[in-house]
């Protein structure tokens, strides 16, 4: 028999498949247009030949025999799973009748569009959705609690985001001369090896510990790091905003800040009204100040002076500002005001977290948390990584400012080691996230007006493009201020992954009158659509992956059936809906996204991916000394004040506290011990599984044989207590509901938590309702509500519930 | 008589292995293995230490089915595992070579074949 001839096709990972926020350099192994073969291309700087278990598996994924490769049109009741098979040409006319009918009946922005999480969706859901009229997109996670608010928080006070430096931002990786390696890393609340990469590729960190980086490591699970650290914080969840506090404490107290970069790139000298607590503005001076500008005491003069904020100096010259002290201030309208600096009401408030207090809320020893911040704040340079946790509290905010005060205070700040600032590879934006403005935009501001939740909630209305989710499930129930009558959900699976409540989330799909998926497999919340239409695979696409560096192309390799990539989905469908649509082709949009870069999507399809060069505004170091962070080209950031914010002028102006603290998440044993006192275990959930990216995968009998069933971990001395033993079905419940998980008894978790697996339903299962392959029966969100987020619409509690564990008795097996 | 080995082996420097299972997965698509089978099995260690403490530690165990991928070494090709493996902390090698390696705790070297 001849040899077949095998074509390798080199790409990039991003969803669907692996599911990730991907990035890695795949080779694709193809023999007769059949994909047999995937690797870690070893080229790629990124994962140098190294590839994930789920992508591995692609071959399994790809040709699964419950793939959807024809649209579905419903034809019995909804939920039925009564399915008729069509066209696309059919598909696309039914949607466009389905959304122009809503359109003309309620207007555009009746029509909710549902992503999932990290994908390559983010821009062309937008591009659909804006073509359509409606400026609702949304990701489906109650409080948006994943990624975007910590970009949100951190783009407050420093302009800008900014994530681990391993050296990624360099073809030649830890070799470049440009790179420092971090002496120490602090791993906050992360288990990213088996996890998904949604900052970096997990495994540079072991990379860099064996280059000899020491580690911190902040989570109440034993974990890989925690077992390697040289610190391990085992803290209670949630309470990471006081611990963060607790850094600051230590560091502040010991004077182990760089007191340089405080004085010259923070807004710590600036003054703070002691009467109302907020930042003096030159506007309240006598004169015409101008409001936009701040005000600092000069130490030369002995009197206010004025920092322009439009030139990110000050307006006299050879002023030294004060960085401590009381001043009087005399204002334009007579009054006298006390007035301190920034960087004093700073420290009084770090200073409401002594070590003892710190120790008592967080439940790690003060000698431990002075040992750690030590470490980290001497360790030059040192980065701090974190991961969901951080999102997944209703306080995410006062947390993530503290936890940036830490990295800005210490001088780690866009240095080489530290914490980079992370910015879309050429300035090539695609995707509509914090501070982006991209080719794919809203037609007008007006349009916007109508996006739920942007009035309500500062960093919606400033930089998150999304409409919020607790209140858009809510407006379904009560059409106030509108009716929300149709939902378009491109792979995401709520019922079973990021929807809080399911049930809510099923009665309010179940209440709309068009529900529109797009995804590869017949989900539980697909089968509650009126259409389902076939996504492809990222093996099955051409597509751009425009997140941080480097800008890469994804590459079609194979093509499976009938399935179309989501940017072609959404493109014929924007087409239809929109008169002034302006692409006539998918690459004349990619070529117009990457515009910034110089190249067009065909040029950078041939070279696979590209690196920005130095000088370049998203390439490191001290973007902030070189002036390349502003649109103005002056030093400084792109904030308010043009400074790094101790004091956040954002958060003063959204009516909300202006400086990090710690505040207690709702529903744990001491914000409620009449809960507690039924439900006494702390409820973490999220597990992270090396086989699963969320909800998927379950179908995947490679990758399920590694995690076949949704655990909860349980200590041994607990599970005893308990009655439980290991592989035993339980009972986890609390007051909003149960769901019945397997025990693994195990010592990765403390004596008074639990660790419960996320994502569960069982594809081997009956789909149709009220079935839905089981996806209520092990669901661990039932246990956790909606509507139980932060002050600024951000974070929710779903690290920190409370529940109790009970054997699931032989009847009810 | 006892079997002799091929002279070739695996070193494995378990304390980087994060678990990933990536090595598992690289096997049964390179031979096409059924769902729990392979020529590799991570097994995941919790030690209990004093005080109280405890370690975790991932162990990638060749199985009676890794044949060391006879087959792509002698292409010149690292193992399937080896290649993809996220920490790259596993190394394919003569034996006297590998063991020449081992300058370190937590360092394992297995001759499956």
């Amino acid at each position: 028999m001849a040899k077949k001839e095998r074509q390798i096709v080199a790409t990039t990972a991003w969803s669907a498949g692996p599911g990730c926020h991907g990035g890695c350099g795949v080779l694709a192994h193809i023999e007769d247009g059949r994909l047999v073969k995937v690797e870690g291309d070893p080229n790629h700087p990124w994962n140098q030949g190294r590839i994930c278990a789920r992508c591995l598996a692609m071959t399994k994924y790809v040709y699964h025999p419950d793939r959807i490769t024809r649209p579905l049109k419903r034809v019995g009741e909804r939920g039925e799973g009564k399915w008729q098979e069509i066209s696309w040409e059919e598909a696309f006319a039914y949607v466009e009748e389905k959304l122009v009918k809503i359109r003309d009946e309620y207007g555009p922005e009746s029509v909710i569009f549902s992503m999932g999480t990290g994908r390559d969706i983010g821009a062309w859901i937008c591009m659909l959705a804006y073509a359509y009229g409606s400026p609702n997109v949304m990701f489906a996670l109650s409080g948006l609690a994943c990624y975007s608010p910590r970009i949100a928080a951190v783009t407050t006070v420093q302009g800008d985001y900014c994530i681990l430096d391993a050296s990624q931002w360099f073809p030649a990786r830890y070799e470049d001369p440009r790179y420092t390696r971090p002496e120490c890393i602090v791993i906050w609340g992360y288990n990213i090896p088996s996890t998904c990469p949604d900052n970096v590729f997990g495994h540079w960190i072991t990379d860099l510990m064996k280059q000899g980086t020491k580690i911190i490591c902040i989570d109440p699970r034993l974990t890989f790091f925690a077992s390697r650290a040289e610190k391990w914080l085992q803290l209670r969840p949630g309470t990471d905003g006081a611990l963060a506090m607790g850094f600051l404490n230590v560091i502040l107290n010991e004077k182990l800040y760089d007191e340089k970069f405080v004085s010259d790139w923070t807004n710590a000298p600036h003054l703070v009204r002691t009467d109302t607590g907020k930042l003096l503005r030159a506007g309240d001076l006598p004169g015409d100040g101008n409001a936009a500008d701040f005000v600092v005491w000069d130490a030369v003069a002995g009197k206010p002076a004025v920092w322009d904020t439009a030139d990110v100096t000050y307006k006299a010259a050879g002023v030294r500002p004060a960085l401590e002290g009381e001043y009087q201030v005399k204002l334009a309208c007579g009054q006298t005001v006390q007035c301190t600096t920034v960087w004093d009401t700073f420290r009084r408030k770090v200073a409401e977290y002594p070590l003892d207090k710190v120790a008592e809320i967080t439940l790690v020893p003060a000698d431990d948390i002075r040992a750690a911040a030590r470490l980290y704040a001497t360790s030059k340079p040192a980065a701090i990584h974190w991961g969901e946790p951080i999102d997944m509290t209703p306080a995410i905010t006062p947390t993530t400012q503290a936890i940036a005060d830490l990295w800005a205070i210490t001088g780690n700040l866009d240095v080489p080691g530290g914490n980079v600032i992370s910015r879309y590879a050429f300035d090539a934006v695609a995707y509509a996230l914090p501070g982006a403005k991209g080719a794919i935009k809203l037609k007008s501001a007006e349009m916007d007006k109508k996006r739920i939740g942007a009035d309500k909630y500062g960093p919606l209305g400033k930089f998150i493009w999304r409409a919020h989710t607790d209140l858009v499930i809510d407006q379904i129930f009560t059409g106030e201020p509108y009716p929300v009558k149709g939902m378009w959900l491109q792979t995401t699976n709520p019922l079973s992954g990021i929807g809080m409540d399911p049930r809510k989330w099923q009665k309010a799909l179940e209440k709309l009158d068009f529900v529109a998926v797009v995804d590869l497999f017949m989900t539980p919340t697909a089968q509650l659509a009126d259409i389902i239409l076939p996504a492809a695979s990222f093996l099955e696409k051409e597509s751009i992956r425009s997140w941080w560096i480097p800008l890469q192309t994804i590459n079609k390799a194979i093509d499976v059936a009938e399935c179309k990539s989501d940017v072609e989905i959404n493109f014929e469908l924007a087409r239809r809906l929109d008169p002034e649509f302006k692409w006539n082709t998918v690459h004349e949009l990619f070529d117009e996204i990457l515009a910034n870069s110089g190249m067009t999507f065909a040029e950078l399809q041939e070279k696979g991916w590209a690196f920005p060069p130095e000088g370049h505004p998203s390439a490191p170091y001290r973007r902030f000394e070189k002036g390349l962070l502003r649109a103005d080209g002056k030093p400084g950031f792109r904030t308010p004040s043009g400074k790094f914010e101790l004091h956040s002028t954002l958060r003063e102006e959204w009516g909300l506290e202006p400086v990090a603290h710690y505040e207690e998440p709702p529903f744990t044993p001491v914000s409620r011990p009449d809960l507690a006192a039924e439900y006494p275990l702390i409820l973490c959930t999220g597990r992270r599984s090396a086989a699963f990216f969320i909800s998927e995968h379950r179908n995947i009998p490679w990758l399920r044989a590694l995690d076949p069933d949704p655990v909860v971990e349980i200590h041994p001395r607990k599970a005893q207590e308990l009655g439980i033993g290991n592989g035993e079905w339980v009972w986890v419940e609390n007051w909003l509901g149960k769901c019945k998980l397997k025990a693994k008894v195990t010592l990765e978790v403390p004596e008074w938590m639990v660790m419960a697996a996320h994502g569960w339903w069982f594809p081997e299962e009956k789909t149709a309702a009220p079935d839905l392959c089981g996806t209520f029966r092990s669901n661990i969100n039932t246990l956790i509500p909606m509507n139980a987020v932060g002050q600024d619409g951000l974070g929710s509690p779903i690290k920190h519930m409370l529940c109790k564990v009970y054997k699931v008795r032989g009847d009810e097996a | 008589m006892a079997r002799k080995n091929t002279g070739y082996g695996l070193l494995i420097d378990y304390e980087y292995c994060t678990g990933c299972h990536a090595c598992e997965i690289a096997c049964a698509q390179e031979y096409d293995w059924p769902a729990g089978m392979g020529g590799m099995r991570v097994t995941e260690m919790i030690q209990q230490l004093p005080n109280d403490k405890a370690y975790l530690a991932y162990l990638p165990f060749p199985t009676e089915l890794c044949i060391l991928c006879a087959g792509r070494t002698a292409k010149g090709m690292k193992p399937a595992c080896v290649q993809t493996c996220m920490s790259a902390c596993m190394k394919h090698g003569r034996v006297e070579d590998l063991a020449k390696e081992i300058n370190k705790p937590r360092m394992a070297l297995f001759v499956p074949k």
